[in-house]
């Protein structure tokens, strides 16, 4: 079976989320492959949870936000675009390629540049392959019993 | 109050009023050439000349400046002035014998050819006859001080400093304004290098906005306003009776507190000098639909007069729809009402000239209640509708009195032929776009925008007037392009939104809050700086921090941001974050 990379999107309630479902709405195709967190702001986004999604698996996560200037919560983007750099040098260190985290901005009236940016970053997981980490990642992962 | 006898009446006046305002309340006329109520009497003409009794003795004075006194006998048409009236009337117009004004005083004062010859005789019609009111008005009225006079005698001229134009000269017109034949005229080049025939747009720099302006009154365009360049004039607060003017007035601020807003703040018009192929700010008699608007309007600079520039009536109009909408290199939404307000204007225009009238459309939409029953209408009223988008719109067609007119290109689409159109005027119905200032407006109130740029709603149908930000609700053309019926519909609907929550009195707000676990807390005041609405304070007995739940939006920034986790997020816990993410990343291979 090909390699379907797992991505995780953390979505903002205001822009992302919304643009996210105007891409839904008009049947805009994109990857199946991310699979949205929603918060009420990119600032919610704990660095934490990033690493924990690593951990449990996942081969990519993208956080999307507001437009500079445009956040609801006034400059709650502006600390997301402070963090994710940090971030990035952090998970290198975990021997985690920084192209698997990426921070976009998608405004609420963008359906079509939220589709755009799905399968532009599945198709770059896709060709990073699976991540492998030197962990002993079974253990943690949870299985659906059937 | 004094009383004198002006040519047998009796006349109570004011003392100090002058003979020439005193005859005027008893409703003599005295000629005059050189008088204006704008600045001090000057005297020049000699043409108001009387003869004033007084006992005994009899003088001959100017009536402009000479003030009245007690018991005074004034003459204004006895012998002795009618025979200075003739001598001045005669040597002005043996020098400026084609000068309107000259000819039409000589005319009423009976004054046939005069008996002089001058060697400074002047043919032209617009001759500067030396009345001095524009230099007068320009030390006096706008104390510009650029016109004044050079030479004496004959070779007397109203000249500008050294002969060269000045730099303070403030282009006000004030001087062209009192010229009474036309020799200093104001010629206006608009950004087209053209010559317009009416300006469209206030006239003065004082005018009431439009007339349906709340408050109606004037203002003042500080811009073009002589008082706000040269610090003098004032004239409109001198005929101002209850002293209403007032130039101190300044732009202010104003804090109002309020509970909810609704914006409402239109849109603007596509530049469709944009599209070059139309002409528009190139070619004359190429109108923008808002401009025809105005000059449709009755109160408008052309008094409701359908008329090309050199203002003559047009033969042939076109209305050409879709300029900027419906078009992918511009605005790819439909303006929605333009094909109406286009009808509208194929209807007055066919209602108040003769001209044929050609519409330019790409698809008919006639929408709304009754709106399709006039388009039936007016095209039995024998408008020319041809399918297709105008190509480009040419100079052309030089009619028969050597005055160009239009030509426009297009494709008819039902007949599959190329067709050429000859208009005398060209009407645009350009695009509704959003404001330019929008994008800022929006951020300020955290309105998110739709692609096309207009304001976005909360849910297209089931919440079209509010927006994502409590309190804040849209209506009209900010929300996207609408006719009046469909403005009115929503703002009223927006209006009784926020009625309702006015009436209930308070406000349900949504659980998400920030919380501090204070056993957890460390009191490390890392939140309080992050906090945008300032919702987080330091508690310095307690040494924690504690969240305000009634400022808090929650974010969550303070939340992701706790080095200690004892922010907890309410409905977006860390837990519930990270459950959500384990139930995501649940393999369902094996």
């Amino acid at each position: 079976m090909a390699f379907e990379p797992k991505i995780i999107g953390f979505l903002c309630n205001w822009c992302s989320y919304t643009g996210a479902d105007l891409a839904g709405v008009s049947r805009i195709k994109s990857a199946p492959n991310v699979r949205v967190i929603r918060t009420m702001c990119s600032g919610r986004i704990d660095p934490a949870f990033v690493l924990k999604a690593f951990q449990l698996g996942a081969d990519g996560v993208i956080v999307m936000g507001c437009h500079l200037g445009d956040c609801h919560y006034q400059e709650g983007n502006y600390k997301t675009i402070r963090r994710i750099p940090f971030l990035k040098r952090l998970i290198q260190g975990f021997g985690i390629d920084p192209r698997r985290l990426r921070l976009e901005w998608v405004s609420a009236s963008e359906g079509d540049r939220f589709a755009q940016v799905v399968n532009e970053m599945t198709e770059e997981i896709r060709k990073l392959g699976p991540l492998s980490l030197h962990v002993h990642r079974d253990a943690q992962q949870p299985v659906l019993h059937q | 109050m004094v009383t004198i006898t002006i040519d047998g009446k009796l006349v109570e006046v004011a003392e100090d009023t002058t003979i020439l305002k005193a005859a005027e309340k008893a409703g003599i006329w005295i000629p005059t050439m050189c008088h204006s109520d704008y600045f001090e009497p000057y005297g020049v003409c000699r043409l108001c000349s009387v003869e004033v009794v007084r006992g005994k003795r009899s003088r001959i004075v100017t009536a402009c400046n000479f003030p009245v006194r007690s018991g005074m006998t004034v003459h204004t048409n006895s012998g002795k002035v009618k025979w200075i009236r003739k001598l001045i009337m005669e040597l002005m117009l043996s020098r400026w014998p084609n000068v309107r004004v000259v000819k039409e005083m000589a005319g009423r004062l009976d004054i046939g050819t005069p008996r002089f010859a001058s060697l400074e005789r002047d043919e032209a019609e617009d001759a500067c006859i030396l009345c001095g009111m524009c230099v007068n008005m320009c030390n006096e009225v706008v104390k510009a001080g650029v016109l004044g006079f050079a030479h004496t005698g004959i070779k007397r001229e109203v000249v500008l400093p050294f002969n060269e134009r000045s730099d303070r000269c403030i282009v006000c017109g004030a001087c062209a304004h009192v010229c009474p034949t036309g020799h200093i005229r104001m010629v206006v080049e608009d950004y087209r290098g053209k010559k317009p025939e009416f300006t469209l747009g206030p006239k003065t720099p004082i005018y009431v906005p439009t007339l349906q302006a709340v408050p109606r009154v004037p203002v003042i365009d500080t811009g073009s306003c002589i008082h706000f360049s040269t610090g003098a004039c004032e004239t409109c607060a001198k005929v101002c009776e209850p002293n209403a003017i007032n130039y101190a007035m300044q732009d202010e601020t104003v804090e109002i507190e309020v509970g909810q807003i609704l914006l409402a703040t239109g849109f603007d018009l596509f530049d469709a000098s944009a599209m070059a192929q139309y002409g528009y700010g190139r070619l004359d008699n190429v109108y923008s639909s808002l401009e025809f608007e105005s000059m449709l309007n009755s109160t408008g600079p052309t008094g409701g007069k359908i008329q090309t520039k050199n203002g003559r009536e047009p033969r042939s109009v076109a209305i050409i729809h879709c300029i900027g909408s419906r078009d992918t290199n511009h605005h790819p939404y439909c303006s929605r009402v333009c094909c109406m307000y286009a009808l509208k204007f194929a209807h007055l225009v066919r209602d108040r000239t003769s001209a044929e009238i050609y519409q330019f459309y790409i698809d008919m939409r006639a929408f709304g209640k009754g709106y399709e029953e006039f388009y039936s209408r007016l095209l039995d009223e024998g408008i020319t509708m041809i399918r297709g988008k105008a190509a480009e719109i040419v100079e052309g067609c030089w009619s028969a009195n050597g005055e160009p007119s239009l030509k426009v290109r297009c494709e008819d689409t039902l007949i599959g032929r190329f067709r050429e159109i000859p208009a005398d005027m060209v009407i645009l119905c350009n695009a509704i776009e959003p404001r330019k200032d929008s994008d800022a407006v929006r951020r300020l109130f955290s309105v998110s925008k739709s692609p096309d740029g207009f304001f976005l709603e909360r849910h297209p149908k089931l919440d079209p007037t509010a927006t994502s930000t409590d309190g804040v609700f849209i209506a009209g053309c900010a929300q996207g392009p609408k006719d009046i019926p469909d403005t009115v519909t929503q703002a009223s609907s927006a209006a009784a939104r926020i009625l309702s929550l006015i009436c209930k009195g308070e406000v349900e707000i949504e659980p998400v809050r920030a919380m501090v676990q204070e056993e957890y807390c460390g009191g490390c005041k890392m939140c309080n700086g992050l906090c945008p609405y300032g919702a987080i304070e330091f508690l310095a007995e307690k040494k924690v921090s504690h969240v305000n739940e009634a400022l808090c939006k929650g974010c969550g920034t303070c939340v992701a941001a706790c080095p200690s986790s004892a922010i907890t997020g309410h409905g977006f816990t860390d837990q519930q974050i990270l459950a959500e993410l384990a139930g995501l990343m649940v393999s369902t291979d094996r």
